[in-house]
């Protein structure tokens, strides 16, 4: 290192921002770890309970229960876990005792990523040499299509996570390409197993959500409830079968509680878009908001209520509708400085 | 220990790299096919042999007395533990150069180079690092046809470098410079193998002349 001799002490002073985010040396972790135990046994002492089995929930509760915070976010509140939990996982030192790097690239900066795309490189390599040898043999290539719809690639986060190490955007699509050129190649199955390594399933919106199935009453007729919410309002609602069309809300006929028609046109949407108007019946319970809310919120209950009556494709339709999707539009707060959430001050120019 | 060190220096040829190659194999290697007369460099021309139908033939005389040079001096490197780098920029041949560095328990950085590799390595990699003894290049051009940055950096921190020079290559700066074709496959495969074996070959012959003292 070099030493300066005649500068000013501005040059001297160490630029603490520019050094970066500190690395945790490994005594330094295994210490955090024995600190850890021991502060462990320690609190289990304190809260009367056996050091032996005290788990990280007791843990957890203890805390809470010694420095209560009242603070919002979780996340600022005390916590005491495992050292590797708190301190990000990092890279240890590369090289051995004589000065010789582990790995072979690490003179290229970025040793992770570029033997990642050294190991994709030779799978393309002998995939194509399995190519030739098929095709010398005149065998046919297999032609089975990946099912590409199910899946995706892993996202530059989640590759920075596997490598340990910063990947740019250039590098990220370009380790993408390199992976569909493979798969687009015919004989790509015998790489299968290596390139699940970087796929990720994606399962459709629908399969999460269970659709209940159809409930009988004394009588022996089919009902399905359905909860929905709307600004301040929440609502549920049971819709029968075998019905006259006729719609009971808090106890009272629909043209009764909803004299507006606007009202009672969001109420029947459900059933004329599947053109169920005079087949069903509804009872329904309404609390909170106003009048349109309490509307839009009987809404979504009966859509998700007639999901049971109804087969896959036509709950699909209705998904794209816009039946069944909460509106997440509630009342903007007022700022300080403005009148209203938009609306500013009168501006007078003198 | 020290005679472990000293003794191999008093050979002319220690590791007898004379026999890994001969002129017949360089040559159908296709080492002695240069580039056209237009791309010749100025500091090549002692090295070409002659022009034919403006294609530029390389002395393989000249290269065979560079190439003994040369691979006698990385067996020397890798006799005395010294860490290879290999560089070239070349992308038909990255995953070949890379794969050679692998077998021989060496180094490659076959990628784009980062300004202050070597010379801001206590900042890029953390202090302590130790940097490569020697550096071989299978090609000293990069991808826009000028000279490798690395050539200039190892220069500047006196690291010897050794390079399979073209006729449009600047040998200059190199320490053991090895005229010859940089651009056809059987060509670089020819030295991948011939650098492989020198390097195996030291490495055993260490490890022999250790095992026999230890013995004494």
């Amino acid at each position: 290192t070099l030493r300066l001799i005649c500068t000013t002490t501005a040059v001297q002073r160490k630029n603490v921002g520019a050094s970066g985010p500190e690395k945790y040396t490994e005594a330094f972790i295994k210490k955090q770890i024995e600190e850890f135990n021991l502060g462990k046994r320690h609190l289990a002492n304190m809260m009367g309970e056996d050091p032996e089995t005290f788990t990280q929930e007791d843990i957890d509760r203890a805390i809470a229960y010694l420095f209560p915070s009242g603070l919002f976010d979780k996340q600022a509140r005390p916590v005491m876990k495992h050292p590797t939990e708190i301190f990000p996982e990092q890279r240890k030192i590369q090289w051995g005792e004589d000065g010789r790097p582990f790995h072979f690239l690490f003179y290229t900066g970025k040793q992770s990523y570029y033997s990642l795309m050294h190991e994709t490189y030779e799978k393309l390599l002998n995939v194509q040499k399995h190519q030739d040898q098929l095709i010398a043999q005149d065998l046919p290539l297999q032609k089975e299509k990946r099912n590409l719809a199910g899946s995706r690639w892993l996202t530059k986060i989640e590759l920075e996570e596997m490598l340990l190490e910063k990947v740019s955007d250039d590098d990220y699509s370009r380790f993408i390409q390199l992976l569909q050129k493979l798969v687009a190649l015919p004989c790509a199955d015998i790489e299968e197993k290596y390139i699940q390594k970087f796929c990720k399933e994606v399962p459709a919106q629908l399969k999460t959500v269970v659709i209940e199935p159809l409930q009988y009453d004394e009588r022996g007729v089919a009902f399905s409830t359905g909860e929905g919410k709307r600004k301040t309002a929440s609502a549920t609602a049971v819709v029968y079968d075998n019905g006259t069309g006729k719609i009971t809300v808090n106890g009272t006929d629909i043209l009764h509680y909803f004299p507006v028609l606007q009202d009672r046109e969001q109420l029947l949407f459900p059933f004329q878009f599947l053109g169920r108007i005079g087949k069903h019946d509804m009872v329904c319970t309404v609390s909170g908001g106003g009048r349109s809310a309490q509307a839009g919120a009987i809404r979504l209950a009966s859509a998700k209520a007639l999901r049971s009556f109804v087969t896959e494709k036509e709950v699909e339709f209705m998904r794209q509708a816009g039946l069944l999707t909460v509106d997440p539009r509630v009342k903007e707060r007022k700022k300080p400085g403005q009148e209203g959430p938009r609306r500013k001050f009168t501006w007078k120019k003198r | 220990e020290d005679k472990l060190l000293t003794e191999p220096l008093s050979h002319p040829d220690f590791f007898n790299v004379k026999e890994l190659f001969t002129l017949k194999d360089l040559f159908d290697a296709r080492v002695h096919l240069g580039h056209k007369k237009g791309c010749r460099h100025r500091f090549m021309e002692p090295y070409i042999f002659g022009c034919r139908l403006d294609q530029d033939i390389i002395d393989l005389d000249q290269t065979m007395q560079h190439l003994q040079l040369a691979l006698n001096f990385t067996a020397h490197v890798a006799y005395r533990g010294g860490i290879i780098l290999f560089v070239t920029r070349k992308r038909q041949f990255c995953h070949l150069v890379e794969s050679t560095a692998r077998a021989c328990g060496e180094y490659a950085h076959t990628r784009y180079w980062q300004g202050g590799l070597l010379t801001n390595a206590h900042v890029q990699f953390g202090p302590g690092v130790r940097l490569p003894d020697l550096l071989v290049f299978l090609s000293t051009l990069n991808n826009v046809f000028e000279p490798h940055v690395a050539i200039r950096d190892a220069a500047k921190m006196n690291i010897p470098t050794v390079g399979v020079v073209d006729t449009n290559c600047n040998p200059c700066l190199i320490t053991y410079p090895i005229p010859g074709n940089d651009d056809s496959p059987a060509a670089v495969e020819l030295y991948c193998k011939l650098f492989r074996m020198t390097i195996i070959r030291a490495k055993d012959k260490r490890r022999q002349s250790e095992a026999v003292e230890e013995l004494r």
